[in-house]
């Protein structure tokens, strides 16, 4: 189905567009409503994609496939599944809070700016469908350089560093993906003779237990440094405090999801013995990240740090979920991607809106915010105690199944997870507390300066429709949970629909 | 028809409220009463209608079953959004719809002037609709949404003044406390889960009833009882709730008195038979509840605040309900909700109404003499004073009060002590703040007058706090047994009553409490100042376990975090790039652009290249 590249080149295009339309006359916001139009069609696209999908046939629902380099066997293959279909929407829906709510009012050199947020969704988009692992590493680094040049650019004071950190990060990861790809590809060539990185091909090349394991940790690294994994979370605070608030909603929202996809998609389906026996490692792994983000989150005064760190903390249930070894809680963990990144999205434009009209992220100098910016402040409140995880939004489904897969292999690790719980219940409410209400701060000048405009009608319809689809992913489920289950690699579509 | 009722009246006020919240608070105080009040009472009227219907014609298995939608379908577990009327959740669909009106009502005449008068309505209604949820679900998880849904109106609404810095506090606290129970009932909601399949309420209780309790059974039953002990704030999670009268009046009649608090009550008639089929966590409800009780009255006989005298009432109340849930005794643990959920609110109620004419001054040694001021005010609170000191044959809290002393006679006669040495406590401890506050000399001069729509439900409470425990008598006095009837398909026939003599001493302990009150505090030689002994003051600061959990948990805590805010896996990184960047620089400094140096070190190099050459 050639809609598939389509979803990838369509937002390049259009980031290409609002490139060049900035280098004509100045004209007021033309590279914004480009980037809207853009996602908007992609939009529509991805609706078509949605429909025209071949439900009936099978876990896999569409594909598209065309010879790229083969003499190395690499071809540019994409196939989607419901995890993928469920991911592209993440994305698509994600867009429009980064576009219309952070990316207006960017300064200087809109074009660029939308050129990199553009490039960086395109990559995404790439990376929810490839199956071809050349092609997959290539969407890879395509989604990082373009976020590297958005930090770098447009960040914060520290943005060098955080953005150099970032960088060497994931590309250091990403380069020990590369070698297991390679060692994979060789391993496979060695045993059957081919030589290809059709994910489908390699998912049943025979292996020995000790190259199973190197191999499946190589990948492992990569995504866990992505999700983020502790100890490999170091990068994620600096990052996102620096990074300006399209990109922090970015990379909080759809970029960490790749790491967790890429666990389910290249880890767990890919080396399933491997993964059998590092699951202790794994679920230890998760279980501390979640409580070693919840308590760095409460104790931090910077409040995207602490919402960074929050992250971190909600992204141990998806390592538990993936590792759990159920479908259950792979399905939990589906809900808890898409509900984190629904909320701490949503968390990350409120304060970068927060540091717009205040010039800080210290909540050391908020404080009673409330009476100024009611509006924003009952926004907050309401995606503070989403993230909390109460009963009836995402993210209480993704962690409650998460936590129910995790108890039937082991209880001590799903009652740490729900002490997790307890501690998020704390750092949600210190946020709201230390920002939103309180008595206004002594050292802020609202005498001198006109108060802070309160959000208005743009912010409160895409807000407003986030908090909707979270209520709705709290209350209904259903749909996302049917999809969320992965298509094995060894269900491959059916060959002829492969090579026209 | 009648299981098309039950959503509605969950859904009434959960429109309500998102019609209130999207208002923004741009509406008028009288339309935001009118839709807040107003959704309340629609339901509860919706709720007598269903219940005349239920009980005039009981439905053919003696529930109704409404079954919404399915919430959550996986391999090996399902959960549906499902709602049952049977006895227990119809009183309690009563209570919350009948009182919660009346509240709603009062808090027009309360909070009419306030600027957030629409996001307080707004919180009132969400918190009737979340505990319509917890109430009516015929499925642990959704009632678990109920659960967390009202704790967290609690936080909203104890925060509701949020521009004091201690209001927010009490809230968070308040949340976080409540919250360490909900996760264990979260770990239990899991245990359970894993072990039946499903969290389907009649499902787990055939389970309880047909399989032996085996060891998950039993630490089901303790999780389960944690989220029950910090919701009804029993010992030792019970320090959220003195805090919690931070907020509005009308809310901790509400919400820290008739309802939200009773509910981990609920949750263990619910699931009784899972309790009953584990001695040790009967016996750990016991305990739990006698402990409380005589813990909380101890420190409501020395405060000084009129709300927290209340608030220690009510944990005191419920460690009542607690004794009679552990000692079996259900039928009288549910009485004594329903007529605490009327005589505690009107006590609430009436509290609010005289701290709105004392300028918002809840000091009982502040005011004084008011009897004659305020006596409508005065009446309503000494009818909720009787009938929490259970005043014998002409208060409720007396009946409800007898049945718990029975249940506990029968348990054990050293709980029946206990119980009855609480009820001696509870009747000084209230009729000295009544004496206190009403009778001697005047230390605030009241100014105003109590408005209709305050009155109107003080009335409608105080008749009810009267006469509300009628529908069930002992054999002694009257045979009715109404409400033991109504409940018998649940929990079975009611225990047999003990000997007469109990009932002696049932009513004359009050008795003797409201005389020893009188000897204290009465008006001529009314103590002015509060004991300040360590006693008194220990009492006073709820025995300390604030203090405790501080230096044992929260402060230790709060310290490794601060000191780890840089987060030492983040140091560790950085130290090595700060190693990578100086090796760098010492080894830059070697290319000095020297040319004496290059020749040095070339010549030095020489010579340890022939040294190594020609050593063989």
């Amino acid at each position: 189905m050639i809609a598939l590249p389509s979803l990838v080149l369509l937002p390049a295009a259009g980031g290409l567009a609002a490139w060049l339309s900035d280098r004509g006359p100045p004209a007021r916001h033309l590279p914004w409503w480009i980037a809207i139009a853009t996602i908007l069609s992609q939009t529509l696209l991805l609706l078509f994609v949605t429909c025209t999908a071949g439900w009936s046939s099978g876990p896999w629902l569409a594909h598209f496939s065309m010879p790229w380099i083969p003499a190395l066997g690499i071809a540019a293959r994409m196939d989607m599944d419901g995890l993928s279909l469920v991911l592209l929407w993440l994305t698509t829906i994600l867009s429009f809070p980064c576009v219309i709510l952070s990316a207006r009012d960017v300064g200087e050199r809109p074009g660029l700016f939308h050129l990199l947020l553009l490039a960086t969704i395109a990559g995404i988009n790439g990376v929810f469908l490839a199956t071809d692992l050349f092609l997959f590493f290539f969407f890879w680094e395509l989604m990082l350089v373009p976020m590297y040049v958005l930090i770098l650019q447009w960040g914060h004071e520290d943005r060098r560093r955080a953005a150099i950190k970032f960088f060497l990060f994931t590309q250091g990861s990403g380069l020990l993906m590369l070698v297991a790809i390679l060692g994979l590809v060789i391993l496979h060539q060695h045993a059957t003779g081919v030589v290809t990185f059709d994910y489908f091909a390699l998912a049943d090349t025979p292996l020995m237990p000790t190259a199973a394991m190197v191999l499946m940790l190589g990948f492992f690294i990569a995504f866990a440094v992505k999700l983020p994994v502790v100890p490999l979370h170091v990068w994620l605070p600096d990052t996102h405090t620096q990074a300006p608030t399209a990109g922090s909603v970015l990379l909080a929202g759809i970029l960490l999801k790749t790491g967790g996809y890429g666990l389910i998609r290249f880890v767990v389906l890919q080396f399933p013995d491997a993964t059998a026996r590092f699951t202790p490692v794994a679920l230890a792994m998760g279980a501390a990240g979640i409580l070693y983000g919840a308590w760095l989150s409460l104790a931090q005064d910077d409040m995207k740090r602490l919402i960074a760190y929050s992250s971190v903390s909600h992204l141990g249930f998806v390592l538990l979920g993936v590792f759990s070894g159920s479908a259950m809680g792979m399905r939990g963990a589906v809900v808890q991607m898409v509900a984190h990144g629904l909320s701490t999205g949503a968390l990350f434009v409120i304060a970068g809106s927060l540091q717009d009209r205040l010039h800080t992220r210290d909540m050391r100098r908020m404080g009673g915010l409330w009476q100024a910016l009611p509006h924003l402040s009952s926004i907050g409140l309401f995606f503070a105690i989403a993230s909390l995880g109460l009963p009836g939004m995402g993210n209480f489904v993704g962690e409650f199944l998460v936590l129910l897969a995790t108890w039937r292999i082991s209880p001590p690790i799903a009652i740490l997870g729900a002490a997790g719980l307890v501690l998020s219940a704390v750092y949600s409410l210190t946020m709201v507390g230390r920002a939103f209400l309180g008595s206004p701060h002594a050292g802020q000048d609202t005498d001198q300066t006109p108060p802070p405009a309160d959000f208005g009608a743009r912010q409160m319809t895409v807000l407003g429709l986030t908090m909707a689809l979270l209520l709705v992913l709290g209350t209904y489920p259903q749909p996302v949970l049917d999809l969320s289950l992965p298509a094995t690699p060894h269900a491959a579509p059916e060959m002829e629909a492969i090579h026209p | 028809m009648d299981a098309l009722l039950l959503p509605l009246i969950v859904a009434c006020p959960l429109l309500a409220a998102g019609l209130l919240f999207m208002s923004a608070g741009r509406m008028p105080p009288l339309p935001t009463c009118v839709i807040g009040a107003g959704s309340v009472g629609l339901s509860a009227l919706m709720a007598a209608m269903l219940a005349t219907g239920f009980l005039r014609t009981p439905p053919p298995a003696g529930a109704l079953h409404a079954t919404l939608w399915s919430w959550m379908q996986v391999e090996g577990f399902n959960t549906r959004i499902a709602f049952t009327l049977d006895p227990l959740s119809l009183v309690m669909m009563l209570v919350v719809t009948g009182v919660g009106f009346l509240i709603q009502l009062y808090a027009y005449g309360y909070m009419h002037d306030d600027p957030g008068i629409a996001r307080f309505f707004g919180c009132m209604t969400l918190f009737v609709a979340a505990m319509l949820v917890l109430v009516f679900s015929s499925d642990l998880l959704s009632l678990y949404i109920g659960w967390e849904g009202v704790g967290i109106c609690s936080y909203l609404l104890i925060g509701f003044w949020h521009t004091d810095t201690a209001n927010v506090a009490a809230a968070r606290k308040a949340f976080i406390v409540t919250r360490i129970g909900d996760a264990a009932l979260l770990c239990g909601l899991l245990l359970l889960a894993t072990r039946a399949g499903t969290l389907d309420i009649p499902a787990l209780l055939h389970i309880a009833a047909t399989r032996p309790a085996d060891l998950s059974a039993e630490t089901a039953a303790f999780l389960l009882l944690g989220g029950a002990v910090a919701k009804s704030a029993q010992v030792p999670l019970q320090t959220w709730l003195p805090d919690a009268m931070a907020g509005p009046t009308p809310v901790s009649a509400l919400i820290h008195a008739a309802t939200m608090v009773t509910a981990g009550v609920y949750l263990i008639a619910r699931l009784h038979p899972l309790f009953a089929s584990v001695p040790a966590a009967m016996t750990a409800v016991t305990i739990i509840g006698l402990v409380t009780l005589l813990l909380a009255a101890g420190s409501a006989l020395v405060q000084t605040d009129i709300k927290r005298i209340l608030a220690y009432s009510t944990m005191s109340q419920i460690g009542y309900m607690f004794l009679a849930l552990g000692a079996g005794a259900w039928q009288a643990a549910i009485f004594h909700l329903v007529t605490h959920a009327f005589f505690k609110a009107l006590l609430f109620m009436a509290a609010g109404a005289i701290i709105l004419r004392v300028h918002h001054r809840q000091d009982i040694y502040q005011m004084g003499g008011l009897a004659r001021a305020m006596p409508g005010v005065f009446v309503a609170f000494l009818a909720g004073a009787a009938a929490l000191a259970g005043l014998p044959l002409l208060t409720a809290g007396f009946y409800s009060k007898e049945m718990i002393l029975q249940g506990a006679w029968h348990a054990a006669p050293l709980l029946w002590a206990g119980a009855l040495l609480g009820a001696f406590a509870t009747a000084i401890y209230i009729f000295r703040c009544l004496f206190i506050v009403f009778f001697g000399t005047r230390h605030t001069e009241p100014h105003g007058r109590t408005g209709a729509t305050m009155a109107m439900p003080l009335a409608c409470l105080a008749v009810l706090a009267l006469t509300g425990g009628w529908m069930e008598m002992p054999d002694a006095i009257a045979p009715v047994h109404l409400l033991s009837h109504l409940l018998s398909p649940l929990f079975g026939a009611p225990m047999p009553e003990g000997p007469t003599w109990l009932l002696w001493a049932g009513s004359l302990v009050p008795l003797a409490g409201v005389g020893v009150a009188w000897l204290l505090w009465r008006p001529r030689i009314q103590t002015r100042a509060p004991p300040e002994d360590a006693l008194a003051r220990l009492a006073r600061a709820g025995w300390d376990f604030d203090t405790l959990y501080d230096v044992l948990i929260i402060h230790p805590f709060v310290t490794l975090g601060r000191l780890n805010q840089t987060d030492i896996c983040d140091r560790l990184s950085n130290a090595t790039a700060a190693t990578a960047r100086a090796g760098g620089r010492m080894l830059g400094r070697m290319q000095s652009g020297q040319v004496r140096r290059y020749a040095g070190w070339i010549a030095a190099g020489t010579v340890v290249a022939l040294c190594l050459g020609a050593r063989p």
